[in-house]
């Protein structure tokens, strides 16, 4: 009891400076009888289904409860006159987009798969885009993302041509990585996605030393304009590792530009959040380092992105980082290979009663931020956009010999001198790929 | 995670040989014809067959690739050159790298204020300041990978294992993402790190600081591996690796922190790719790297007293091999020892084994022996340590039996 009292003070502390012009963004000083409501997997978890967002504003869930505070103060239910609202048409329309296309675009990969287009491991992110959309499209192009094994739709947020995208998936030299990654290594250098890492923990340490550059810019090579900042995403399994403290350590001792989302979906593969971790709730360990913690409906795009705006702007300005906890759920198995069959079905029903595509959409509906058929435009946009990637990605190329030694080194000499004292790379054989190496 | 890191210092005096190995070595002449098959091949590059009188560690190499021996190359004497330690040519090089290019900086246990375990980072963070010699939390994990990111961003860190036995924790990270993270990506993103510390076998420190990781990271694709053994290589050798846009692994031995050597005043750079010609010679190859030179070296006084020639040559990079040099050799001696710290299974000279059979099969006229440490946790025992790991006097056994 003690020490959780302590814990929260340390909160309400760090969520002052936080959150200095707004009230409550960062869950304070919550009950501690709220643990047990929190997050709960089954039996444990008592979400009450959002029909619409006002709903969710409305509704007692605590672990939501302190998002909303500020949704619920900028937004008198009642009277959703543009003043008040969270976001401008266009905004609204970009996130919706977004989420639309991240889901029409998995949903397209599952098809795929089993049409045998694709192989290995796909991990879908149904469910998830409020996450991915809510955070990265506050990003500017030179802003950094890091992200795990379940990296299409951030590769897509971040802004990668799911032509790109899809056409990596296919193993196809038009793919963003020629077709050498594959779905859980993602890379695009323009667009600053630095991967696709398919171990669990490894992009964190990646995405601390983005931000160390960001520093080392402004500090030491005098770039005064550099105010980028990276975000880091994984899941709420990856929070038990070690890599994830050791680098909420650094990030903070260092104050880095970098903000560490969690998408807790609360379910790594088969193992439970609550049987895996002693306190399930994350956000709690930003606190312990120092840092302030966020916990968010990642259900929700417009919370997701009102706690990231905070947080983005925290990094900028040299703040330091935020470790943000946003609760969502994956609407599909794992990995298509991933039957499912352990999750209870009122589980997942409860939570695809949350969609945040349909969430968004009946905000931006009833907001009058914009119309049924301007929504339908889209989500047809989209459709033609995946169907696009696909048939883009189907009449690619599959990569050529010439390409298997290409990558291994930036610098080629690393294959090193022959024994006719030459290097390895100026044998032709070498650039048509089947130099022995 | 180190109590036990210093006993490298004042424990090398047994090995400060480099000065007298090859002053003192005779000069014996060419003991044998040159066959047919050798004398079609022209040497273009190394100056392995030349016979010289001296270590090429001695002249200034500005570009390896490019340098002929040179008979008349100035021995020490007439070069000034300036005379310091190993440790002190690796931060000598660092910190020339880190003058010329703002984007180099180090990062690891105790380099900052403490000046590194070893001294090798000693007086760069007054220099620099804290951010580019980052004193970090014991967390090799993290700050490797950290480092990794930090040099896919634009920046080209050396990371320092204060033990290399230590990077055994960020073995993910070496492997994963160093080794991998430039394929993965289509060449997106470049990883030009240099990973580098302390390593081998010491003085009674115990098997977990006692590490022989060279065939641990030797199957990492995309990685490059090399092995300083005197203040001049490690020198050309940090500088090399820094300037590379490749990982690049540098392994140093605690034992030969404190080795004295006459090196170039002027600026030079190594090549990462290729082997040093220590002691040209026509009856024996010996290929070795590290620590081991200095015993082979010591063998080779007594072999060459018994009338043998070996020829040795300090392989330097672990990963690629120089075929071309080696395979130079072996046209000429037909006969090849292998003397490395090691392990056994799986080691470099595992490696260098196959390469040597695949490539130059015909002209060996007996097979490679390959002398290893034996594959056993390093003992902490002073005398089981000393049988782990091999000694001159077998290395002397070896070539005698080899060229009967």
């Amino acid at each position: 009891m003690s020490a959780a009292s302590l814990s929260s003070s340390i909160n309400v502390i760090r969520s002052a400076s936080f959150v200095s012009d707004k009230s409550a963004l960062v869950s304070n000083a919550r009950p501690s009888s709220s643990s047990s409501a929190f997050l709960g997997s089954t039996a444990k978890l008592r979400f009450n289904p959002l029909s619409s967002p006002a709903a969710s504003l409305r509704s007692s869930v605590v672990a939501a409860a302190a998002a909303s505070n500020v949704v619920k103060e900028k937004q008198p239910k009642s009277s959703p006159s543009g003043s008040h609202l969270l976001i401008t048409k266009e905004e609204g329309l970009e996130l919706y987009e977004d989420m639309v296309l991240g889901r029409a675009f998995e949903d397209m990969c599952a098809q795929m798969y089993y049409r045998g287009k694709m192989f290995g491991f796909v991990h879908l992110y149904n469910g998830q885009e409020a996450v991915s959309t809510g955070f990265i499209k506050l990003l500017k192009q030179e802003d950094s993302v890091v992200s795990t094994y379940r990296d299409h739709v951030h590769a897509l947020s971040k802004g990668v041509p799911a032509r790109q995208v899809m056409s990596e998936l296919f193993g196809k030299e038009t793919g963003c990585c020629r077709g050498q990654g594959g779905s859980m290594h993602m890379f695009s250098k323009e667009h600053n996605l630095i991967g696709g890492f398919a171990f669990i923990g490894e992009g964190i340490p990646i995405a601390t030393g983005a931000a160390f550059t960001s520093k080392y810019k402004r500090e030491v090579l005098k770039e005064e304009g550099c105010d980028h900042v990276t975000v880091a995403f994984f899941g709420d399994g990856t929070a038990n590792n070690g890599q994830f403290f050791e680098c909420l350590n650094m990030a903070q001792l260092w104050k880095l530009p970098i903000i560490f989302v969690v998408e807790n979906n609360l379910w790594a593969i088969g193992m439970s959040h609550l049987r895996a971790t002693s306190d399930p709730q994350i956000w709690k360990k930003g606190p312990a380092f120092g840092m302030p913690g966020v916990h968010v409906d990642g259900m929700d795009v417009l919370k997701v992105r009102e706690v990231a705006k905070e947080a983005i702007g925290r990094a900028r300005r040299g703040e330091g980082p935020t470790l943000v906890e946003c609760e969502t759920y994956r609407f599909r198995g794992h990995s298509l290979a991933d039957p499912d069959e352990l999750r209870d079905p009122a589980e997942k029903a409860r939570y695809a009663s949350r969609d945040p595509i349909t969430a968004l959409k009946k905000y931006m509906i009833e907001s009058n931020l914009a119309s049924e058929a301007e929504l339908k435009a889209i989500n047809k946009k989209i459709d033609e956009l995946v169907e696009d990637a696909v048939e883009f990605a189907d009449a690619s190329p599959p990569p050529r010999r010439s390409q298997l030694l290409e990558n291994v080194f930036a610098d080629p000499k690393g294959f090193g001198i022959g024994p006719d004292g030459r290097y390895r790379c100026e044998d032709p054989k070498f650039t048509e790929g089947t130099a022995k190496v | 995670m180190a109590a036990a890191i210093f006993q490298g210092f004042g424990a090398s005096t047994a090995l400060s040989l480099s000065k007298s190995f090859d002053s003192k070595r005779v000069k014996l002449p060419f003991g044998r014809s040159l066959s047919e098959r050798r004398a079609s091949f022209v040497v273009v590059r190394s100056d392995g067959r030349v016979v010289s009188d001296s270590c090429r560690a001695r002249k200034l190499v500005t570009h390896a690739v490019a340098t002929k021996a040179d008979s008349a190359a100035a021995t020490s004497a007439s070069k000034p050159g300036h005379e310091l330690l190993l440790f002190e040519a690796l931060q000598e090089g660092l910190e020339e790298e880190m003058d010329r290019d703002p984007h180099v900086c180090v990062m690891g246990e105790d380099v900052g204020h403490y000046g590194g375990s070893y001294k090798v980072t000693k007086g760069l963070a007054k220099k620099f300041g804290d951010l580019r010699v980052l004193d970090t939390p014991i967390a090799e994990n993290s700050f490797t990978g950290m480092g990794i990111g930090a040099a896919m961003t634009g920046l080209r860190p050396i990371v320092e294992g204060m033990n290399m036995g230590f990077l055994l924790l960020a073995y993910n990270q070496i492997s994963n993402n160093c080794g991998m993270l430039h394929y993965t990506s289509g060449g997106q993103f470049k990883i030009p790190i240099v990973i580098r510390g302390p390593g081998g076998v010491g003085r009674q420190l115990g098997a977990e600081h006692s590490q022989r990781l060279e065939s641990y990271f030797q199957s990492i694709p995309g990685i490059q591996m090399v092995a300083c053994s005197t203040p001049y290589n490690a020198k050309g050798l940090m500088k090399a690796a820094i300037r590379s846009d490749n990982p690049v692994i540098l392994f140093e031995h605690v034992l030969l922190y404190n080795l004295k050597e006459r090196i170039p005043d002027e600026e030079y750079v190594l090549s990462l790719e290729e082997a040093e010609m220590v002691r040209p010679g026509e009856h024996v190859t010996i290929l070795t790297y590290s620590r081991m030179r200095y015993h082979v070296m010591q063998a080779a006084k007594t072999l060459v007293n018994k009338g043998y020639d070996p020829e040795v040559i300090d392989i330097r990079s672990l990963k690629p091999f120089d075929l071309h040099t080696i395979g130079n050799s072996v046209k000429k001696t037909h006969r090849v020892l292998i003397v490395e710290e090691c392990m056994r299974t799986g080691g470099i000279g595992a490696s260098l084994t196959a390469a040597i059979n695949e490539n130059f099969h015909d002209y060996l006229d007996a097979p490679i022996v390959c002398l290893s440490s034996q594959d056993v946790p390093t003992p902490y025992a002073g005398t089981l340590e000393e049988w782990t790991v091999v000694q001159p006097a077998q290395i002397v056994t070896a070539v005698e039996q080899l060229c009967q």
